[in-house]
């Protein structure tokens, strides 16, 4: 097992490494020059001389790439060009809100999709069936941005007033704020340890579970109801549609006959002897559900004013701001590739005759 | 054993007389018994023939503001009025649009169905792109396989490992803002799906008898490829083409949103969204409808898509 993790993110190195050429290139292509999109249109030409020298914008392409991948072995992303500081403090603040988000999104998609095939395939054909099926086909149709939007005028506009109000944007009421970790703790934490409690403490619904801050807790969830359900409407009719033709094929093998007849209940054949087998496809599709969860998160969090990656991604990419695209494109792809990886490892934990090699 | 009886010889000539039933013909008998596949067509039925007469069956011009119609403009029209439908109780006095006006005192009724002419074009366009582009893909470096093949499908890998839509940004900032580079990155980033099922279904027909029998009598490489081995893939491509067509036009209409892709004035749903995405709380049919125009349209392919795979695919037993 150790080893074929190994030689799995081994293999992932020249992935990764085609990653960050195709970005780099493709970023120093985009029209325009980061000097005037930093400085804005009137900057003189000296003033952006200046500006390119100082950032080695003006050596050749080549150059620039092989001492960007130094910084990069370095662990050094660089610093945004537009906002002076480190890729990597950006980091920290934006990325606990995607994932935050994220997985939101997808315990939702899990929590709600998965009870809805089972009950889809237990019933298959009935009206329940139907119904899910209907459900679920329409789910995968909509619009992320637009599903986001109705469901901002539906929960602040429509609903407002009621106790089903929603607040439409943001992350915390205003006035509400949360303290990093070690403040609240009054640690005296410097270096890595601080960027890590840091990154942690950016992402509110653990920072307010850990230090039993239930007001912020709640208020926290609250602002995550919408964008989660937006966001994971898409996987969960996916995650549904695979739950029931997965079981649907599972719960028409012998075994199961078998188990019916020495006299299991119902619910331990569906559940014990039918979802287990049925697992597989459902944990691959959940997995490839990472991809669209990222590219809905540069949707969901424009439209709910989260600054989260996916936001800053496109606000960096019409900005220029090149260490920004590669940094955050680049992170995005390793935890693409971990999760890839997680999810094959977990084949074998679901399926022992899976062997990993 | 008794003799066959006539009725048995009767019916063994009927099924001998029978054509043949071929892929295509069994797989249109299934489609047509498949609710949701019915249900697809009738939609994108008739979004196919709005798309054809949308100039007759608009009330307005979509890119006209009624402000600059005498008559509307004397009843009063103003932006973002919200549906008034005469039949269903809206005052005579006031002029009829049936799903409002939208910021620009524009008929958004009128502009929807202009859109539906966009969408399919959208969506036809990207997938044809991909498809052509990632058959040659897939097929030469399946065909050819070493290093071709590998230097190919790393590239197709490097391509997946983005989240479509990020990637598709990017290509867009690179190119311009503009319809059609949206359709060019679009197309540019579904391109390994069918780079991967043509290579798929050539490594598996490459060797097998009727191929090699084909070689050993000395027919080129091209044709072998072309007419030999390529149309074993045909099936799983139309599936994934039209399941991919909904894919293409939910991503166009994400980048519209985003103000990435079709301009304005352009009657494009995602844009119209995009355009009137602050006015969700004081207008919300600015959103609803164009919204509510892409999802039927996505419906559709995903419907007909689904109903495809299950009508083409040989191992489902009916």
């Amino acid at each position: 097992m150790t080893g074929y993790i190994v030689r799995r993110l081994l293999l992932a190195i020249p992935v990764l490494f085609g990653i960050v050429f195709v970005v780099f290139t493709l970023v120093r292509l985009i029209p325009g020059d980061p000097c005037r999109a930093a400085l804005g249109e009137r900057a003189t030409d000296e003033i952006c001389d200046a500006y390119m020298e100082r950032r080695g914008l003006n050596e050749p392409i080549p150059v620039q790439f092989v001492s960007y991948l130094g910084e990069l072995i370095r662990g050094d992303l660089g610093d945004s060009y537009r906002q002076g500081r480190p890729v990597t403090e950006m980091l920290i603040e934006r990325l606990p809100v995607t994932i935050e988000l994220s997985v939101m999104a997808l315990l939702f998609a899990v929590s709600v999709g998965i009870p809805l095939g089972i009950l889809s395939a237990y019933r298959q054909n009935s009206s329940v069936d139907v119904g899910t099926m209907v459900v679920a086909n329409i789910g995968v149709s909509m619009p992320v941005f637009w599903l986001g939007l109705m469901l901002q005028f539906i929960f602040a506009v429509v609903l407002k007033n009621t106790a089903m109000a929603l607040p439409p944007s943001g992350r915390l009421s205003a006035g509400v704020t949360l303290d990093p970790l070690y403040v609240t703790w009054g640690w005296q934490v410097s270096g890595g340890l601080r960027t890590f409690l840091d990154f942690i403490s950016n992402s509110n619904l653990f920072n307010a579970l850990v230090t039993g801050n239930w007001a912020v807790l709640g208020d926290s969830l609250k602002h995550l109801i919408l964008p989660a359900i937006a966001l994971g409407t898409i996987p969960m009719a996916i995650i549904a549609r695979m739950t029931r033709s997965s079981l649907l094929e599972v719960l028409g093998l012998d075994y199961i006959r078998t188990a019916r007849a020495k006299g299991l209940g119902e619910g331990a054949v569906i559940l014990r002897h039918g979802l287990r087998n049925a697992m597989l496809p459902i944990v691959t599709i959940i997995g490839l559900q990472f991809g669209i969860l990222l590219a809905g998160a540069v949707l969901t969090e424009t439209i709910f004013n989260l600054s989260g990656v996916g936001r800053s991604l496109y606000e960096a990419i019409t900005a220029r701001d090149y260490r920004v695209v590669e940094g955050f494109t680049l992170v995005i792809a390793v935890i693409f590739v971990v999760v890839n990886l997680v999810v094959d490892v977990s084949y074998a934990y679901l399926d022992p005759r899976v062997r990993l090699n | 054993m008794a003799s066959t009886s006539t009725a048995e010889i009767a019916a063994l000539d009927e099924a001998l007389q029978r054509p043949p039933s071929s892929l295509w013909r069994d797989a249109l008998r299934h489609i047509f018994r498949k609710r949701s596949a019915i249900v697809g067509m009738v939609i994108l039925g008739i979004l196919v023939f709005v798309a054809i007469f949308h100039p007759l069956l608009a009330p307005f011009d979509p890119t006209k503001s009624m402000l600059d119609v005498p008559e509307q403009a004397a009843a009063g029209v103003h932006k973002r009025m919200p549906p008034c439908i005469h039949l269903l109780g809206c005052p005579e006095d006031q002029p009829q649009h049936i799903l409002g006006t939208d910021g620009n005192v524009r008929d958004l009724f009128s502009r929807i169905l202009y859109g539906s002419k966009w969408s399919l074009i959208i969506g036809f366009t990207t997938v044809g792109f991909a498809i052509v582009i990632g058959t040659v893909l897939g097929g030469v470096g399946g065909y050819m396989g070493g290093w071709a093949d590998n230097l190919i499908m790393r590239l197709m890998d490097v391509l997946l490992a983005f989240p479509s839509l990020i990637l598709a940004i990017a290509i867009v900032t690179v190119l311009g803002p503009g319809l059609i580079n949206a359709l060019l990155a679009i197309g540019i980033v579904s391109i390994p799906v069918y780079a991967r099922i043509v290579r798929a279904s050539v490594l598996s027909v490459r060797e097998t008898d009727y191929v090699e029998a084909d070689r050993a009598l000395g027919v080129g490489h091209f044709r072998l490829l072309f007419h030999r081995i390529l149309p074993n893939a045909l099936t799983p491509l139309i599936v994934a083409g039209t399941l991919g067509i909904a894919t293409a036009i939910l991503d166009a209409a994400a980048l519209s949103f985003l103000g990435l892709g079709a301009q304005p004035p352009m009657p494009e749903w995602g844009s119209m969204l995009g355009a009137e995405r602050n006015q969700v709380f004081s207008a919300p049919h600015l959103v609803f409808f164009p919204g509510v125009a892409i999802m039927l349209t996505v419906l559709s392919f995903n419907l007909l898509g689904d109903g495809l795979r299950d009508a083409l695919d040989p191992r489902l037993n009916r």
